[in-house]
């Protein structure tokens, strides 16, 4: 390198395949940036992995299964026995108890969440609300397990005070105790709905000398209702997903019932008695929990997509 | 005189409305309420149950036979060395998709991708993990039923929550902040690191917390690749066998949980397990809601002192 004095400016003459120290860092920080950046997106990759994987293996299980037994038989038999000399693999009961004991849950946590979400976005002081809200969600931390021993050993001892013929275990006690469950999604997502209404529709429904109870109903919950519904089928997909209280509380038996009083399997507890026993993998018994786990997928699919489509409608009306 | 007649019908009116106010008011009490009584419920049976099973031999005792001498001792120590494996696999990942979703994603079709299939996975059912894990982990890639197996799938189960938290506390950072640190010529990458990544670790620390909170009360999942019951051995202490390859020999290990400690005592029929249940559950509980209140706590004093 050699340079040339003019006066007071030095020109550097610098020959073409030279580089710098500095942009020889530079180029080596932009290698680095790179390597960072596709570690990340590897990163964030992994949940469309986990999701092909999860569709791979329950298709994969399911596919050798319908090859044993056929679709329609599968839908329409009455009897699920697949452990049983003889088998039958209807899904109907496993539907039907799944179906009965979401119902119930929901016929607790949908109004009572409803009423919670208004009463905390319209009604509630301030103080009640910074300690309902904590406190609903440590209600929707509590671990499953626990709630499943509750409806068992608390609520059927209670029940059958009341309804002496009510068998140990029975769908209406777990309903039960998965709709207080499941009340903390309903309020929360609910009622975040309902903030998001802009303030100003609340304000001209008071100056019409509406009161908060009308302006709550009439105005704030129909401009939030997407939102609410959408609460309402997250409800549905947790109750339909949820495994252990069904599991401990409404007993292990298929019966194709539509009587909460009744102890029935669903489709989770089926998966939950099945993996406790010990089949050979690749048995056709192993491969049945794949396909109820594939109905099982598809279930919450529906519902959780319909429901976030709904929730989207309401973040954009605003 | 007719127009008196008039104001009082509108007063009348105004008290009804006012009453229906009122009564809402309390309906909402009496929902809330229900919520409160049952969780007061459930809290209380569990200590009249489990308290007296509570002593220091409950927690140094592994599972028996005999109700009165069984203890927890496995089930603690399998879901601490499952936590380790689930907070080693959710953390890096679930942060390291949050950061990329939020300053890295360029807008197009793969990040479109990626975010439904976070938001799809954070409602899938927890017991479809549990065959994911059975038919992948466990017979595709031979890792038996083992505590690497388990901390794994909860790691995937609990990935959305901590992505969402990421970009929740990332997203509340001011753009200024990146512009301040850019202005200076620090690269995306130390913009990240030394300014992103530091101002919103409490945010991310609560969805961590939340996470672990989640997993560890975990049942169905890891029931369904195949736990055992009964265990009466402890793994092998992390960081203990033969370097380099034996450090890791305690993540093959076979393993109990809590939870599944707690399912076996309370489906069996004598009272006394139930008393153990009781015990375990309790253990249990005070641990989540701990860990949920420390959550809490933290985005409390988060949302309090932080004022850009």
């Amino acid at each position: 390198m050699t340079s040339l004095s003019r006066g007071k400016y030095r020109i550097e003459i610098v020959p073409d395949h030279f580089v710098s120290d500095r942009l020889a860092r530079r180029q080596l920080r932009h290698v680095k940036e790179r390597i960072i950046e596709l570690l990340l997106f590897l990163a964030a990759f992994v949940s469309v992995v986990t999701t092909v994987g999860i569709v791979v293996i329950l298709v994969r299980e399911s596919y050798v299964f319908f090859q044993a037994v056929s679709l329609w038989a599968f839908l329409t038999d009455s009897q699920w026995t697949p452990l049983f000399a003889d088998a039958h693999y209807g899904i109907q009961p496993l539907l039907a108890g799944t179906l009965v004991s979401s119902t119930v849950a929901l016929l607790v946590a949908i109004p009572l969440g409803t009423v919670i979400a208004i009463y905390l976005s319209e009604f509630a002081p301030f103080t009640v609300r910074e300690v309902a809200k904590p406190f609903l969600e440590m209600l929707g931390g509590v671990p499953t397990i626990v709630y499943g021993y509750f409806a068992l050993l608390f609520v059927t001892p209670l029940l059958q005070k009341i309804f002496p013929e009510l068998p140990g275990f029975n769908l209406l006690s777990a309903g039960l105790v998965m709709g207080i469950m499941i009340i903390p999604y309903v309020s929360s997502v609910s009622e975040d709905a309902m903030r998001a209404v802009p303030m100003a529709l609340r304000e001209g429904s008071y100056a019409m000398g509406a009161t908060r109870f009308q302006t709550a109903v009439r105005v704030v919950t129909p401009a939030a209702f997407s939102g609410i519904a959408a609460a309402y089928i997250l409800g549905i997909s947790r109750a339909v997903g949820e495994t252990m209280i069904l599991a401990v509380a409404a007993g292990m038996q298929p019966n194709l019932t539509w009587n909460p009083m009744e102890p029935a399997a669903t489709i989770t507890a089926y998966i939950v008695q099945v993996a406790l026993g010990d089949l050979p993998h690749g048995s056709i018994g192993y491969q049945t929990i794949f396909a109820a786990g594939l109905v099982l997928a598809l279930l919450t699919l529906v519902f959780n997509a319909l429901g976030h489509m709904l929730r989207k409608r309401y973040r954009q009306a605003y | 005189m007719g127009e008196a007649v008039k104001v009082r019908e509108i007063r009348a009116m105004i008290a009804a409305r006012k009453r229906w106010d009122f009564a809402f008011g309390v309906v909402g009490m009496l929902a809330l309420m229900v919520g409160v009584l049952t969780f007061a419920a459930l809290f209380v049976e569990m200590i009249v149950e489990g308290a007296p099973r509570l002593s220091w031999d409950f927690f140094t005792q592994f599972p028996s036979r005999k109700p009165d001498q069984a203890g927890i001792l496995s089930a603690w120590v399998g879901s601490t060395l499952v936590m380790l494996v689930t907070a080693a696999t959710a953390v890096p990942l679930g942060v390291g998709a949050g950061v990329y979703l939020e300053e890295y994603a360029p807008r197009n079709w793969i990040t479109d991708l990626i975010e439904i299939n976070v938001t799809n996975l954070a409602g899938v059912p927890s017991i479809v993990y549990g065959l994911l894990a059975l038919g992948l982990f466990v017979y595709g890639f031979g890792l038996g039923q083992s505590i690497l197996t388990a901390g794994l799938t909860l790691g995937l189960l609990i990935l959305p929550v901590v992505i969402v938290a990421t970009r929740e506390a990332i997203r509340s950072i001011p753009a200024a902040i990146r512009e301040g640190a850019y202005a200076l010529g620090a690269t995306k990458w130390q913009t990240t690191a030394d300014h992103i990544l530091p101002y919103s670790l409490a945010g991310i620390m609560t969805g961590i917390i939340i996470g672990m909170a989640r997993a560890i009360g975990e049942t169905a999942p890891v029931i369904t690749i195949g736990a055992l019951t009964f265990i009466a051995f402890l793994p092998q202490a992390p960081l203990t066998g033969d370097p380099p390859a034996g450090l890791l020999d305690w993540v093959m290990s076979p393993f109990t949980v809590m939870p599944i400690q707690m399912f076996n005592w309370t489906s069996r029929p004598e009272a006394a397990f139930h008393q153990n249940a009781a015990a375990a559950g309790l253990v249990l509980v005070v641990m989540t809601l701990s860990m949920n209140a420390l959550a809490i706590y933290i985005r409390y004093r988060l949302r309090r002192n932080i004022k850009w």
